[in-house]
């Protein structure tokens, strides 16, 4: 009996201590890539420092997928730059190029329209009903950098939740058997 | 120590961060190229120039451009997306910029540019302040990467004025 008794109790002693162990890692894993995200956020100055894109509305420069890093900087905005904005009653921001500029000389207030490289019209349809210019507070940042495919990941995340699941879970399952 | 998940993940790891740096690298190797692009814009004629119904003044004119812009290419370029736009300052506004035609230069050999085209999108004032303006024709670029930092300048061509009066 003596002796059943204390191989659980060891068996039980190992476990409480790796299971503590796994945890802490785990949640190093989770902690570190929300200090990374926020440290991004300060440095870059917008609230999503990087953005997938969505829509094909600016291939072939941009296609479904890619991902863009962003900037948010006291600069004006000027014709010709990408920018990533969001329109009132619209969940999902938009990433298309400014082509005209209206600043006014008083206020510095700008008026911006905006249009996809491989649209045929402005955004005039997509902006608010009766919305004829995107205003600053419209805009979270302009596109600096840009890296192709690695938005996919997300893409197919988001799409089709059981990859998802079953990658979180082999994560976790790495996680837990790994004894290093 | 050495099972399986280990080694694959070791090889994952390996490979996502030569790839990211053979990216980093390309991106960077963009800096030592110094472009020199060279481009030149006439104005043809102004087709029209009239008030629109809600006050605004819109012109609509011809334009000619010419511009070689190989030296912009490097083989980290997917593209080149160019555009001319006018610029301006009325007594309201600092700055105005409308674009007036633009293009998508996908190849260096597509880069020699002669093109006559009226404007692409309408040039539409903030108002009635466009009769007798003086304005830019600037020719902006905007170099998109395979991978990496984009790149954007620009070419300011000045002393154009428009009509005194709408017709």
């Amino acid at each position: 009996m003596g002796w059943i008794g204390d191989t659980a109790d060891s068996i039980k002693s190992i476990q409480i201590r790796q299971l503590l162990t796994q945890g802490v890692s785990l949640g190093m894993i989770v902690t570190s890539a929300l200090i990374i995200w926020k440290a991004l956020m300060c440095i870059t100055g917008s609230e999503s420092p990087v953005v997938v894109v969505l829509s094909g509305s600016m291939e072939p420069g941009f296609k479904r997928g890619d991902i863009l890093f962003l900037h948010m900087s006291k600069d004006p905005i000027r014709a010709g730059e990408i920018v990533v904005f969001n329109v009132d009653g619209r969940e999902i921001p938009i990433v298309h190029r400014v082509i005209k500029v209206h600043e006014r000389q008083d206020t510095g207030e700008v008026d911006v329209l905006t249009k996809g490289d491989n649209n045929y019209g402005d955004d005039r349809l997509l902006y608010a009903q009766g919305q004829l210019w995107l205003q600053r507070h419209h805009i979270m940042g302009r596109a600096v950098g840009f890296l192709p495919y690695v938005g996919w990941v997300t893409i197919i995340m988001t799409e089709k939740p059981i990859i998802k699941y079953i990658l979180i879970g082999a994560l976790g399952l790495l996680v837990i058997t790994s004894k290093d | 120590m050495h099972s399986f998940g280990y080694r694959a993940n070791a090889l994952l790891t390996f490979a996502l961060t030569i790839l990211a740096l053979m990216c980093a690298l390309a991106s960077f190797s963009d800096n030592f190229n110094f472009p020199s692009p060279s481009a030149e814009i006439q104005i043809v004629k102004f087709n029209w120039f009239q008030k629109q119904p809600h006050g605004n003044d819109e012109v609509s004119l011809t334009l000619n451009i010419t511009a070689d812009l190989q030296s912009l290419f490097t083989w980290n370029t997917k593209q080149i997306f160019i555009f001319v736009a006018a610029e301006y300052e009325t007594p309201q506004n600092s700055l105005n910029q409308v674009s007036l035609w633009d293009a998508i230069i996908p190849e260096k050999e597509h880069a020699k540019l002669w093109i006559q085209t009226a404007n692409k999108y309408r040039f539409v004032d903030q108002g009635s302040n466009l009769r007798g303006k003086e304005f830019n024709l600037t020719l902006h670029w905007h170099v998109m990467p395979k991978t990496g930092k984009m790149f954007a300048d620009k070419l300011v061509m000045s002393g154009f004025r428009l009509p005194e009066e709408h017709r």
